[in-house]
């Protein structure tokens, strides 16, 4: 599936976006987080404060239990702050 | 009744004016346009800012605006909606996000354009990068849009 980041978590991983291949046993974003946080530093201080952390599925917001199976796009994001 | 709803994300600067314009031509069932416009301002928190940098997340952007732009006007008998959102770098002074709403009466506009603009800034993906004399850094969330966005959830 297809991860993007934006703001300063983007700035944190490192990258704007990438494909990752978790294994079967991440079921929710929770626990993609847990996994991403694990990879390497970079995630790690990305992730370091996991309730701060917005998600959204394919362009809509979805909390942190959601389930991620058939996700083609997956952002990570701190709060909004537009407008 | 036909409710246009136009949203667009953009570098270029926006004309009121003529925003108003597109949205009444022809029209004469509208009799309220109420109109609200986001400027970059010099001082956030007692602090100096001399800049301002908005990013995106491109279609969720738009897409998240068309679904508050939707609730809107199944909420209030609106008779069309614009919400234009810049990103870029932009200095204090100059336009950031503007809301155009148009009813037949102005109460549905006011509280449209008021619901859609305290929804766009908890829900609408962007994030403000501030520049001021002491460094660059995020621009954090308050828990006041939360609230203000929270008072229009019914119930």
């Amino acid at each position: 599936m297809k991860v993007k980041y934006f703001a300063w978590v983007r700035e944190r991983v490192g990258k704007a976006e990438e494909t990752i291949e978790p294994p079967a046993t991440v079921r929710t974003v929770e626990e993609l987080i847990a996994w991403l946080s694990g990879q390497s530093e970079a995630y790690a201080y990305a992730f370091e404060k996991p309730k701060v952390i917005r998600t959204a599925i394919d362009h809509a917001h979805v909390k942190s239990d959601a389930a991620i199976a058939g996700a083609r796009e997956i952002a990570f994001f701190p709060p909004m702050t537009g407008g | 009744m036909t409710c246009p709803v136009t949203i667009r994300i953009q570098e270029d600067d926006f004309d009121i004016a003529r925003e108003i314009a597109i949205l009444t031509k022809s029209r004469t069932d509208i009799g309220a346009v109420v109109s609200f416009s986001g400027i970059c301002r010099a001082e956030e928190d007692s602090s100096k800012v001399s800049a301002l940098t908005l990013e995106h997340y491109p279609g969720m952007a738009e897409e998240e605006i068309k679904r508050h732009a939707d609730e809107a006007v199944s909420r209030w008998p609106l008779n069309g909606v614009t919400v234009i959102h810049r990103v870029g770098r932009f200095v204090p002074g100059q336009n950031i996000v503007l809301v155009l709403t148009a009813s037949q009466h102005r109460q549905a506009a006011f509280q449209a354009a008021e619901f859609l603009m305290d929804y766009l800034k908890t829900n609408a993906p962007f994030w403000k990068k501030e520049e001021s004399a002491t460094g660059t850094g995020w621009v954090e969330a308050h828990a006041r849009d939360d609230e203000a966005a929270a008072r229009w959830t019914k119930s």
